[in-house]
């Protein structure tokens, strides 16, 4: 009996469209988020996560609406967020069907924010998001969906992050985002070792290898990846199969 | 049969109303002792905090009519923070008083491993609960929880292991609890409901 590692479907939307881009940017049209979850939902993603990546305050409506949309067709948790500011901005995801809200830019900002959400939320549904670029020896958090650097070190801020009240930790490598070369599971690793809550791994995730590579080297709880389903270059059920064989504990659906 | 869904802003209330209604079960919300009474089957569902949940409870007036519901043998499912509602007290919050069905209290999950323990995991029976029935050994449901109930006196339970071995599942007649979340566990979790409606559609009026 143990804890199995996840495999996360990401759906990075502009509200209303899922869209994809390559680090941050050069966005394409991917589909319609409620018939991507559907399917995800079928072929045994374990968790869901919708990003709103464009997050202006002005079509907020449009992308709860999507919210909504998604989580009915799923029985399988439900994460979302992008543009998160206050309080007030997850308690509306978590009505309009999010069983978790990520937040990033308004808690570097503010990291009480994480404190009162966690109180309001529990901690179970708080998910800190970090964006994290290479600087030198060490990674550096970037904020506003990843074009400001912040100065601070990724790592230290993550263990931050969870002392004031995050249960899990979104980390996504900026330098492997969209590249389809591998997870970077030294930044996977580093984090995962000095926080007490389960590291979900982003950026970069293209073969099965990389992903046995960021449970078994990144220590990754779970491990995200959005084009790579989309484009269905990767199967939920070959890749699980894959890892379970490896013997990475992983939920094969029945 | 009338399938009450306790409402006192739970989160993931919507998400066992879509599952319920996946089953083909219109169930009805209720906020208020008067929209409980005549329910054949209570669910209780829960996310959050031991203390806000016992608190708002008190305030719709919920506790009492919840509990009687529960000593008349009715049908009650309890979902993750409302398993742990069943119990006397909880380590979350020391100060408040639960539904005391159980009089043992809720407790935290060591550190030494992962907190929250989030994900899934498997379940290990001990005797044959009902709510399991035609459920493989090997099914895994969705856990999100950082506290939990070890021994529930008179209960068949199913237990789990994160740190410590916990009880992940208790069935004492009609009074059911699971602490992880058969709304958000596919295909299992559907099972799981379905052989709740099932108990619930059994059991005497």
């Amino acid at each position: 009996m143990t804890l199995a590692r996840r495999i996360i479907p990401c759906l990075d939307t502009d509200g209303s469209r899922v869209v994809k881009g390559i680090q941050f940017v050069q966005l394409r049209d991917a589909g319609d988020p409620a018939e991507l979850a559907a399917r995800y939902n079928r072929e045994g993603a374990d968790e869901l996560v919708v990003l709103d990546i464009a997050a202006s305050r002005d079509h907020r409506p449009t992308f709860l609406e999507t919210i909504r949309r998604v989580a009915a067709e799923l029985a399988i948790p439900l994460t979302a967020g992008g543009g998160v500011a206050k309080l007030d901005d997850g308690r509306a995801i978590l009505r309009a069907g999010a069983d978790k809200v990520t937040v990033n830019t308004a808690a570097i900002r503010r990291p009480e924010l994480l404190t009162e959400m966690a109180s309001e939320f529990g901690a179970q549904a708080v998910i800190l998001a970090i964006d994290a670029r290479r600087t030198g020896d060490h990674w550096e958090a970037y904020v506003r969906g990843g074009h400001d650097p912040t100065g601070i070190d990724a790592v230290a801020w993550a263990k931050e992050g969870v002392a004031r009240g995050a249960g899990e930790i979104l980390l996504t490598s900026m330098d492997r985002d969209g590249t389809r070369s591998g997870f970077d599971c030294e930044l996977t690793a580093a984090v995962s070792g000095v926080v007490s809550v389960p590291v979900i791994a982003s950026g970069g995730a293209d073969t099965p290898a990389d992903f046995l590579e960021v449970f078994e080297k990144g220590h990754a709880d779970a491990a995200l990846a959005a084009s790579i389903f989309h484009d269905n270059l990767q199967g939920f059920a070959m890749l699980k199969r894959f890892l379970a064989e490896r013997g990475v504990p992983m939920r094969v659906s029945a | 049969m009338k399938v009450a869904l306790v409402e006192y802003g739970a989160g993931n209330l919507p998400s066992v109303e879509r599952a319920l209604a996946r089953l083909g079960v219109e169930s009805v919300r209720a906020a208020n002792p008067s929209a409980l009474a005549g329910a054949d089957a209570v669910i209780l569902p829960g996310v959050g905090h031991f203390g806000a949940l016992m608190r708002q409870l008190g305030a719709q007036g919920m506790i009492a009519p919840l509990r009687e519901h529960i000593a008349a043998k009715k049908p009650f499912l309890g979902i993750c923070l409302g398993l742990q509602a069943l119990f006397a007290s909880s380590d979350e919050a020391p100060e408040d008083t639960g539904l005391a069905v159980f009089s043992s209290r809720v407790a935290a999950l060591p550190a030494t491993a992962k907190l929250p323990h989030m994900g899934w995991n498997q379940v290990e029976r001990s005797g044959a609960p009902r709510l399991l029935e035609r459920i493989s050994q090997d099914e895994y449901f969705y856990f999100a929880h950082t506290y939990a109930a070890m021994e529930a006196e008179g209960a068949v339970v199913a237990t789990c292991d994160h740190g410590t071995r916990f009880i992940a599942l208790l069935e004492r007649g009609n009074l059911c609890g699971v602490q992880f979340h058969p709304e958000k566990s596919g295909s299992a979790g559907a099972k799981l409901l379905s052989n709740f409606l099932q108990l619930a559609g059994s059991a005497p009026r």
